[in-house]
């Protein structure tokens, strides 16, 4: 089946980043597509490469960022949630004028019409978040 | 050259509903939840609006934010029905219970009480809560 | 198939449950998660509520978060069936739609 997932929540924060991260891979295991994984309101989060967890705890930007690259995924930031919160690229940054730039690997920051798109596109949407 | 929204739309059309269950300004879901529901009016869906909950003082009459240092967006409700988004619904017992009738909301809608509104969702096939 | 609720939030610090089992169709599934698995322990003072919804509605809760919480599965009320993550992801497969109240 196709499953769009929407992550509402910012990592460490709620236990949303995780249980998306779990429901994502048990879906993957079984065989189902992953259409997208959007990320909204402090979910942006998840896409920032500057955060530095304790070494002996998971590091959720990097488990998103590996699951992408080994699978193929699309996560998509909102741009306007992530302009809110500071998450950017660096397209982002030079348009807005920031001296830098913060996406992390695998994660592409677009418009909320890609979660609306997910909804249409997908047979199943499902939502983590506080 | 045709603006987006009147272009036809292509594709499905499928039956979305967004669930407000939150109070506005003490959080940022309902502002967020509406930026959502406008930018997906372009998809020329099928949508329906949902107040429960504490979602029913997002359409309040009355609200003034100077004070708070916030932007008053409540009459952002209004402006919906310009983007094809008719489909409003309160549901009667969180009306109730909070000692408000549909006089003290800013927008016409639909009062159900909780069985219309869950046989009303059981019949969507996207449903977005934030 | 009707639709799978999700509820994610424990009993005693929202009232999700409440808004939720106040939504469901009889035949509706209903999934406890993350801090909602505590409405899923016997005993408590919305057990009744919850096993009351069993009449009507299958009632499921993700085993490892339970676990994760120090809860017994011994605990849990009767006639809860307890899945995994693949087997929430077969939950959602399923019924028709998903709603997640949070």
């Amino acid at each position: 089946m196709k499953l769009s997932i929407l992550v509402n929540e910012g990592p460490y924060q709620h236990q949303s980043a995780d249980s998306a991260i779990q429901f994502t891979k048990a879906a993957l295991d079984k065989g189902h597509e992953i259409f997208r994984v959007f990320f909204y309101h402090d979910g942006v989060n998840n896409g920032t490469r500057f955060a530095v967890p304790p070494q002996d705890d998971r590091n959720i930007t990097e488990q998103w960022s590996k699951l992408a690259q080994e699978h193929d995924l699309d996560l998509v930031v909102c741009i306007a949630a992530a302009q809110r919160r500071g998450i950017l690229d660096e397209n982002e940054a030079k348009r807005q004028g920031k001296d830098g730039n913060n996406i992390a690997p695998g994660f592409r920051i677009s418009g909320l019409g890609q979660l609306i798109e997910a909804g249409i596109q997908s047979e199943r949407l499902v939502i983590f978040g506080d | 050259m045709a603006e987006p929204w009147e272009e036809e739309a292509e594709g499905p059309v499928r039956k979305f509903m967004y669930v407000n269950r939150r109070a506005p300004y003490g959080t940022i879901y309902a502002l967020e939840s509406l930026e959502v529901v406008l930018i997906a009016a372009a998809f020329e869906q099928d949508v329906s609006l949902v107040f429960m909950d504490d979602g029913v003082y997002q359409i309040q009459k009355g609200q003034n934010t100077e004070g708070i240092g916030v932007k008053n967006f409540s009459p952002t409700y209004r402006a919906l029905e310009g983007y094809d988004v008719e489909k409003l619904y309160v549901e009667k017992e969180s009306l109730e219970s909070r000692g408000m009738t549909t006089d003290d909301l800013v927008v016409p809608v639909q009062v159900l009480d909780k069985g219309q509104l869950a046989a009303l969702m059981e019949e969507q096939e996207v449903i977005l809560s934030f | 198939m009707p639709m799978l609720h999700t509820i994610n939030k424990s009993p005693f610090e929202r009232r999700t449950l409440d808004s939720c089992l106040r939504h469901v169709v009889k035949g509706a599934g209903i999934l406890l998660l993350e801090d909602g698995v505590y409405a899923a322990v016997n005993g408590t003072i919305v057990a009744d509520k919850v096993k009351a919804a069993l009449s009507d509605n299958k009632v499921y809760v993700l085993g490892p978060d339970v676990e994760a919480r120090g809860l017994k599965k011994e605990n849990l009320i009767e006639g809860l069936e307890v899945v995994d993550y693949g087997g929430f992801v077969d939950l959602v497969t399923e019924y028709d739609k998903v709603q997640s109240w949070l």
